[in-house]
């Protein structure tokens, strides 16, 4: 995708998208409440200046109804003198001035009775200024104009004061929301462009490239943590399969160069005994290499976290008396001693197969380096049952695994420089030690003073 | 009488009339259902060489269709085969009621696969690539066991004999006295005597273990064994055949 220019990259952004949205519906609730207590309060002035007019114009009526238009006349002379706010007028029927504040009749058309709004002018130490007024205008027997009326001028104002802040208000919302949205969403989009950046990065090679964390602990700083520790586990993965993989190379390549050293050499002499002793070798050495590569396989696919699917529920202890009796016989005819403590029955959800398979291994270890110089092997198997795992012990008093190297003989192909003498693939413990991830366990390698003292640990729950 | 068959020489398939009647005693009338040639080829030299009559089908339907007709001691059977895999082939020959004793093999070699190929119906299962030795003494237990007799009681090799149900064993009228492994491994032992037996087949058939051990347990088992059952006899049953396995005969 080609990449947008940045200002437009920003009106993009979520971020900004939801500032958006949310300023919008802000706007709209802020206008709508505003405008309401606009409308309202100036009813509400509206309505109070009306009932004023209307009690003036029936006190007027009243003073009509007792003394006549002279009455009235002097009612609104003595008003008009008072400054309350209140307009009055009173015009013959042509419309000359007979009392009253107003100096003659608004220029309208003045038929019936009614409330009508004009503006006057008021003269003020600044000058005539022009102002609103609300009125009730009525025609008096005879013809007389009559208009009560008030000044709404600052009722007006008062509109105009809050319907200017209201748009005010609204607008600088708009601009401060607009403009926080914008801030927010540059951050945000220079935070991502560089979690992008970086990881275009690592894909392109550099896989030591980690993603910048702030420090701020804020969620993006916590998906930047996320993704680094991924990176961590996934370099450690590349690194562990570059190692494996020239591994494999070593000591696939060791014995295959040996077959064929040995066939090339057999081919060269005339001697069929050779010939017939190469073959046999060949077909060995393949069988030792087919191992070697079913091992492999099987450790990749237990790290794979399949094979999973033979799991029941299988007495540990069954299966580590049966192991024990296939090797005691074999111990014993080398002179050495095997003892077994199993309890009567431990059940566990596990693969009977993979369980002895892991024992084999182990056991195989022990007859192979676990005797001192001229002694015999001393091979013990114990099954400890405790509260949330079930431990298979096999102890031998060999020379033991040095406490430094106890992790290390654990990955492939590892073999200690004393075994390396001896046949073997070197996956044995680490094929042990797929067997107990696949389980859910580990395998413990522990000094037994003297000898190794191996631990296949399998928790009770998975 | 038999259908027409082809009968692969080498690599090059030739017609021929094969006749079970007029087979020796011991040779077997096997199917391989292989599509890689050369594979089948060596496979079906070294069944010849042992004195098998052997046809050759190169894929699934080819194999179905033979297997149909004629009238096998025993099928090997390749899983990953193009037109019909070989799950799917020893399935429809099942179903169809035909019980003929497979064998399959293949480049799967997981306990998983051995238990899938099992469940089809399979009656053993051998990874690829494997000894012919092994192959060999596989294929001739599975061709006895099709005429075997129903439920025996009784085991006996010369002058060796085991009850089943007494679990005793006695040798010229002598008892035995053997651990209860000891009683299971002389018992396949004669079962399928007269027959080769492997160490992987006695690993898998006595202690139930699809794995191979590093150290070689089963040797020392069978040299107690045979403590047990020739060391004061005259006459040895337990053999040694070299680069194959055990045998346990009378003669």
């Amino acid at each position: 995708m080609p990449r947008a220019p940045w200002t437009l990259r920003l009106l993009r952004t979520s971020t900004f998208r939801l500032a958006a949205v949310y300023l919008l519906v802000f706007a709209l609730s802020v206008g709508a409440v505003l405008g309401y207590v606009y409308w309202q309060t100036l009813k509400l002035l509206d309505e109070q200046a009306e009932e004023t007019i209307a009690a003036e114009v029936q006190g007027i009526a009243e003073q009509y109804a007792l003394n006549g238009a002279p009455g009235v006349m002097a009612v609104i002379k003595r008003r008009s003198q008072l400054d309350t706010g209140g307009l009055y007028l009173l015009t013959t029927p042509v419309g000359k001035r007979l009392a009253g504040n107003l100096k003659s009749l608004p220029a309208m058309a003045l038929n019936k009775p009614g409330w009508i709004e004009f503006s006057f002018g008021v003269e003020t130490p600044r000058g005539l200024t022009e102002h609103r007024a609300r009125a009730y205008y009525t025609r008096l027997k005879g013809g007389y104009h009559l208009i009560i009326g008030r000044d709404i001028q600052q009722l007006r104002q008062f509109g105009r004061i809050i319907r200017n802040t209201l748009f005010w208000a609204l607008g600088l919302t708009a601009i401060l929301g607009i403009g926080g949205g914008l801030l927010l969403s540059r951050n945000f989009l220079r935070r991502i462009d560089a979690i992008t950046a970086t990881l275009r990065s690592i894909r392109s090679g550099r896989m030591s490239d980690r993603v910048p964390v702030e420090g701020s602990g804020d969620e993006l700083d916590r998906l930047a943590c996320a993704l680094n520790d991924m990176l961590d586990e996934i370099e450690r993965l590349m690194k562990g399969m570059r190692e494996v993989s020239s591994n494999i190379a070593h000591d696939l390549r060791t014995p295959l160069n040996r077959i064929r050293a040995q066939a090339e050499d057999a081919l060269r002499s005339n001697n069929p005994d050779r010939h017939r002793e190469a073959l046999e070798m060949t077909i060995a050495r393949a069988d030792e290499l087919l191992k070697t590569f079913n091992a492999l396989l099987f450790i990749a696919r237990a790290e794979a976290g399949q094979g999973a699917s033979g799991f029941r529920d299988v007495d540990v202890s069954e299966v580590a008396r049966e192991v024990a009796e296939l090797y005691q016989p074999i111990v014993e005819d080398e002179g050495g001693s095997f003892t077994i403590q199993t309890p009567e029955k431990v059940m566990l959800q596990a693969d009977r197969q993979l369980i002895a398979q892991a024992l084999v291994n182990l056991l195989d270890n022990a007859l192979k380096y676990g005797r001192a110089d001229d002694h015999p092997p001393e091979i013990g198997i114990r099954v400890e049952n405790h509260a949330d795992h079930v431990d298979i012990v096999v102890t031998d008093r060999g020379p033991g695994i040095p406490e430094t190297e106890t992790e290390h003989v654990k990955d492939r192909f590892v073999r200690l420089d004393e075994s390396r003498s001896r046949p073997g693939s070197g996956l044995g413990l680490s094929l042990v030690t797929s067997i107990a991830r696949l389980h859910g366990g580990s395998l413990v390698l522990e000094s037994n003073d003297p000898g190794l003292r191996a631990v296949l640990r399998l928790p009770k729950k998975r | 009488m038999r259908p027409e068959t082809y009968i692969c020489e080498g690599m090059n398939p030739v017609r021929i009339f094969a006749l079970p009647e007029f087979l020796e005693a011991g040779t077997m009338h096997i199917l391989v259902i292989e599509d890689d040639l050369e594979a089948a080829g060596w496979l079906i030299k070294g069944l010849r060489e042992a004195g098998h009559v052997t046809d050759h089908a190169r894929n699934g339907e080819e194999g179905l269709a033979m297997a149909r007709e004629g009238d096998y001691d025993v099928l090997i059977v390749d899983r990953m085969m193009p037109k019909m895999d070989g799950l799917t082939l020893v399935r429809k020959l099942r179903e169809e009621g035909d019980m003929t004793p497979a064998l399959f093999l293949s480049a799967l070699g997981d306990v998983d696969d051995k238990v899938e190929g099992l469940r089809a119906g399979g009656d053993d299962y051998i990874a690829k690539p494997y000894a012919f030795s092994e192959l060999l003494a596989r294929v001739e237990v599975l061709g006895r066991r099709k005429t075997a007799e129903p439920v025996q009681t009784r085991l006996k090799v010369g002058d060796l004999e085991m009850d089943l149900l007494k679990r005793k064993v006695t040798r010229a009228g002598k008892e035995i006295l053997l651990q209860p492994r000891e009683f299971k491994l002389l018992e396949y032992l004669m079962r399928n005597a007269g027959n080769v037996v492997t160490r992987t087949m006695l690993l898998e058939n006595v202690w139930d273990y699809h794995f191979d051990p590093q150290t070689n347990v089963i040797d020392v088992h069978i040299s107690r064994l045979r403590g047990k059952i020739d060391k004061e006899f005259d006459k040895p049953l337990l053999h040694t055949i070299r680069g194959a396995g055990y045998m346990l005969r009378a003669d």
